[in-house]
């Protein structure tokens, strides 16, 4: 097992190495002077273009501005953000738990609904929970975020006028600025909690209702097809058939023997959902008008903010690296056969 | 087809016939939902082909088929070479929505004198839509053809070579994997500018890797067969052996798989567009009507329902053609039994 961890660990290095070598070369695309545009700061900084790209080595070959453009990365600097008009990293710390809370609230219904809705289906495989479950997961795997999205708000805030986009009330946003609010997680319903103000929990609450259930959808369908099948595979192997042979209670069945094993797929998607989950955060964040890392990285590629853009993709690559890292060791625990093979 | 088989004789197929008669296609047939994504799938075929003679050209169209104001209707007279002109090698133009009015504001069908109404700036929905069909299967088409090249390129050579070619490439694609796919064609079309053929290039930029890894997993399985043996001790080349005898043998599980993505790819170029990395504005477009609408949530008050129809009919659309895809897909590795490919 611990060699199995290592190993995984080891490639992780490697996968960052490709993926930045991967965005230095697509920047090699754009001319030196667009290059340099990433570490400016204002306007007036226009006629020190010459300058920054000499001091940023931006006019040399590829593998040395790959050598200078990592050593900043060390260093933490990403470049300037010129769409939140501060730093790259800057921007990418104030936004991460923003999106975090979203994506987080996302996934917990994502796993949960999926993987128990997919378990009902497949033990009452062709019964009347398992044709509601069919079409719902056809249904929820083929609507696009954005289509998903923009119907919620058309109904929920254009007609019935239940739920706003944005991350907060303006009053609310107006007397935190103003008063003693203070931040200790950036997660605004936790903050919001912690500063004994409920009511703003609540609306922070409110807003992420639409949001969240417009990125669940498309996942659980997902999870919930995968989760149904493999369950339903499983339900037909030797194993299972001793096992109720031997006497065990179904329910024993089912969740000892069959489910556990019909897990293993669903945790290989699992790695993809997240790499899902980023892709439909982008989106989301955009149509709710969600202060997130998604929102700020589609705006920024609007504007041709480089910067902001590349300093997201190094964000999600590692992101999505570890992530998958997660998943293989979770593998290892409930699959002897990968720990051992 | 051959007579009715008599009883006592062994009964005479076709290859179609067999073919229609085949296990996988008998069990392709008995599913329901196979059928209904088939149907819609050929439905939006049929919408493609026949967009430019349903729906009123603009003007600029018009006169790129070299059509005048008195001579409007003879792209519809199958002998005139207008006619084959619109259908085969259409105008970039015609690709356009026209604008009826040029009015801000969404306007309905009555309104406008439109079947599906305009979006904000009078552009024509149900243009949009059909024509959108069209661009929907370029993109499709184009794209999964670049990916597939280079799929089968990366793929063929890592699995023939082996060694550290195979390693080498093969974590390559891994990386490109690791990347969300909507992360990365942002990055790409934000650096090569926006257009229709900047958008199939990312797209097809993130959608090769899988297709790699499932043509090395085939040319490594074919590899093993004994008549590749056998073509090694006749002293054919690697490069002959590959081209000659693995690849034909290879590709037709590959091929299936790629094209049953057209859906996922359309889908996200219709993300980028909807972003505002597509096609450049006023392109019939699914994903770019779709970002119309996000300016008409709310109708004036009072109605708040009053703009349903720019988000309703372009939404319904990209829903149901992902919809046949999937449920193609579905029943097709059901069928081919191609496992984890996902």
């Amino acid at each position: 097992m611990f060699t199995f961890i290592l190993r995984r660990i080891l490639m992780l290095p490697l996968v960052f190495f490709g993926v930045t070598v991967i965005i230095v070369l697509l920047m090699q695309l754009l001319t030196p002077a667009q290059r340099a545009a990433a570490y400016i700061r204002s306007e007036n900084q226009a006629n020190q273009i010459p300058e920054i790209i000499r001091q940023y080595r931006l006019d040399e070959p590829w593998y040395v501005q790959y050598g200078f453009w990592i050593g900043r990365l060390a260093n933490g600097d990403l470049g300037y953000s010129r769409t939140t008009n501060e730093p790259v990293l800057t921007t990418l710390k104030k936004r991460l738990p923003t999106t975090a809370e979203l994506a987080f609230l996302a996934i917990l219904p994502v796993i949960g609904v999926g993987i128990w809705l997919g378990t009902a289906a497949a033990l009452n495989r062709d019964g009347p929970i398992d044709q509601v479950v069919r079409v719902l997961s056809i249904f929820g795997w083929s609507i696009p975020t954005f289509v998903m999205g923009i119907w919620l708000l058309v109904i929920f805030y254009g007609l019935l006028g239940w739920f706003q986009p944005g991350r907060i009330s303006t009053e609310f946003a107006i007397q935190m600025a103003a008063g003693d609010f203070r931040d200790f997680t950036g997660f605004l319903t936790l903050d919001a909690v912690l500063n004994g103000r409920f009511d703003i929990a609540l609306d922070a609450l409110r807003h992420l209702v639409l949001p969240v259930i417009t990125l669940a959808t498309v996942q659980s369908a997902q999870i919930m097809r995968v989760m149904r099948s493999s369950l339903l595979d499983a339900l037909t192997e030797d194993y299972v058939r001793t096992a109720k042979a031997k006497g065990l209670p179904q329910a024993v069945v089912n969740q000892k023997h069959a489910r556990r094993n019909a897990l293993i797929p669903v945790i290989t998607l699992s790695g993809f959902v997240l790499i899902q989950l980023i892709n439909g955060v982008v989106i989301t964040e955009t149509i709710f008008n969600y202060p997130g890392l998604g929102q700020w990285a589609a705006r920024a590629a609007l504007s041709l903010d480089y910067a902001s853009v590349l300093g997201f993709a190094v964000f999600t690559a590692v992101a999505v690296v570890t992530a998958n890292l997660l998943v293989d060791v979770l593998y290892g625990v409930i699959d002897p056969r990968i720990r051992y093979g | 087809m051959d007579a009715a088989p008599t009883p006592g004789f062994v009964e005479r197929r076709t290859a179609l016939g067999r073919w229609w008669q085949s296990k996988s296609l008998r069990r392709f047939r008995r599913n329901p939902l196979a059928i209904v994504g088939l149907l819609i799938v050929l439905g939006f075929v049929v919408i493609a082909a026949i967009a430019p003679l349903v729906t009123p050209l603009g003007r600029t169209c018009i006169r790129d088929l070299g059509l005048t104001a008195s001579t409007a209707d003879a792209y519809r007279d199958v002998r005139n070479p207008a006619f084959w002109q619109l259908m085969f090698q259409t105008p970039g133009s015609c690709y356009r929505m026209p604008r009826v009015g040029f009015s801000p504001i969404p306007q309905t069908p009555e309104a406008s004198g439109t079947l599906l109404g305009t979006t904000s700036q009078g552009y024509d929905i149900y243009y949009g839509l059909m024509w959108g069909a069209r661009t929907a299967f370029r993109i499709g088409v184009l794209v999964v053809g670049i990916g597939l090249t280079i799929g089968i390129l990366v793929g063929a050579t890592a699995a023939y070579l082996g060694g550290w070619v195979d390693n080498v490439l093969m974590r390559f694609t891994d990386v490109v994997i690791a990347v969300p796919a909507l992360v990365l064609a942002l990055v790409i079309v934000m650096v090569l500018g926006n257009s229709i053929v900047n958008l199939m290039i990312a797209i097809a930029a993130v959608a090769w890797p899988s297709y790699a890894r499932l043509v090395r997993g085939e040319v490594l399985r074919i590899k093993q067969l004994e008549y590749v043996t056998g073509a090694q001790a006749m002293g054919r080349r690697s490069f002959g052996i590959v081209v000659r005898h693995i690849l034909p043998n290879a590709i037709g599980p590959v091929l299936i798989v790629a094209s049953l993505d057209i859906g996922s790819i359309v889908l996200t170029a219709a993300a980028l567009s909807f972003l505002g990395l597509g096609p450049e504005l006023g392109y019939t477009d699914w994903g770019q009507m779709i970002s119309f609408a996000r300016s008409w949530i709310l109708g004036p008050p009072g109605q708040p329902l009053a703009y349903w129809y720019t988000s309703f009919w372009p939404g319904l659309v990209i829903v149901l053609f992902v919809m046949g895809w999937n449920l193609l897909g579905d029943a097709f590795r059901d069928v081919l039994d191609v496992r984890g490919h996902i």
